[in-house]
């Protein structure tokens, strides 16, 4: 019954693991780059889960291909580099910033420019009207 | 004036901007790939018909062809089917299926009950292949010029508007440069 319910659980709630379902990595250096790269990989299949949370076919290839190629001793930029030559910026969670890509740092900041050019002029603006209690009293 | 024209343009953007993103006929699933303008990714697996026999697509090199990702699970690739044997039987451009994710017997079975459209039949059995593709799904549809250049990808089952309309002008293009 015990092993039953192992099995059960075993085949329920792998989401949490699908980074580690084929074991960490010997190294604990590699196995920390291995999380961090995974995590910042999108599984292209799901889109909002990174390949290091999904359970798709396609996510466990990608991972197999991040294990292999940091065990052949390619650098983090290689295997992003590797990643978005086939899938495109898309695949990562934190894209570059690039001439392509200016536009979604640089939106926050112009969003807030605006806000910031709104904010001033209502101020000014009030600032230049009478105050309220001296518009209240009687001429 | 500015207090019209302002508010006047912002909107006129916002409309552009949803007239895009709420475009119905936008997939918007579908991710450019990178691979457009550059050399396709060889590969040489073993035939789905025949394990002692490879299919690599440098044996297409100098000509037209399609490469079509599919695999029986997917119920796309076979609404597909269909067209693909009718542009098969055209005989215009050779197709090379690429089976993805699937078990060898039963995508050789599927051929041998539905008919088969590809000149020949990659099995990719551990996704190697498709990772070189920039594979997500199935089915995709990519056209690789005579320079061996991928040209274009479509992601959805292929259907016979989508080939007279995407595919057949891109044909007849890359037959105009080549020769």
């Amino acid at each position: 019954m015990v092993a039953v319910l192992g099995l059960w659980l075993a085949g329920g709630v792998p989401a949490a693991h699908a980074l580690d379902a084929n074991g960490q990595m010997e190294d604990p250096a590699l196995q920390e780059r291995y999380e961090r790269i995974a995590k910042d990989l999108r599984c292209l299949v799901c889109q909002n889960e990174s390949i290091a949370d999904s359970n798709v076919e396609l996510a466990s290839d990608l991972r197999r291909q991040v294990r292999e190629m940091l065990v052949a001793g390619q650098s983090d930029d290689a295997i992003f580099g590797f990643m978005t030559d086939r899938y495109g910026d898309f695949v990562r969670f934190n894209p570059p910033l690039e001439a392509k890509t200016v536009l979604i740092w640089g939106a926050p900041f112009i969003v807030l420019a605006f806000g910031v050019v709104i904010i001033v002029r209502i101020v000014r603006h009030r600032s230049s009207m009478p105050l309220d209690d001296e518009a209240k009293e009687p001429v | 004036m500015w207090k019209f024209l302002v508010p006047f343009a912002a909107f006129v953007a916002l409309v552009v901007l949803f007239a895009f993103g709420l475009n119905p006929n936008r997939d918007i699933h579908a991710l450019p790939s990178p691979l457009i303008g550059r050399s396709a990714p060889p590969f040489s697996l073993t035939d789905v018909m025949d394990p002692n026999h490879f299919v690599s697509n440098s044996a297409y090199k100098g000509q037209v062809y399609i490469v079509n990702v599919w695999g029986t699970w997917c119920e796309a690739c076979r609404q597909e089917h269909d067209a693909l044997l009718s542009i098969a039987r055209q005989q215009i451009v050779p197709i090379i299926g690429l089976v993805y994710m699937d078990q060898r017997d039963k995508a050789k079975q599927w051929l041998e009950q539905s008919g088969n459209p590809y000149a020949a039949v990659a099995f990719d059995d551990d996704g190697r292949t498709a990772i070189d593709w920039g594979v997500y799904g199935a089915p995709e549809t990519f056209l690789v010029d005579e320079q061996g250049r991928v040209m274009y990808k479509f992601i959805s089952p292929m259907t016979p508007e989508v080939w007279q309309r995407e595919f057949l002008p891109r044909i007849a293009a890359a037959r105009r440069a080549g020769a």
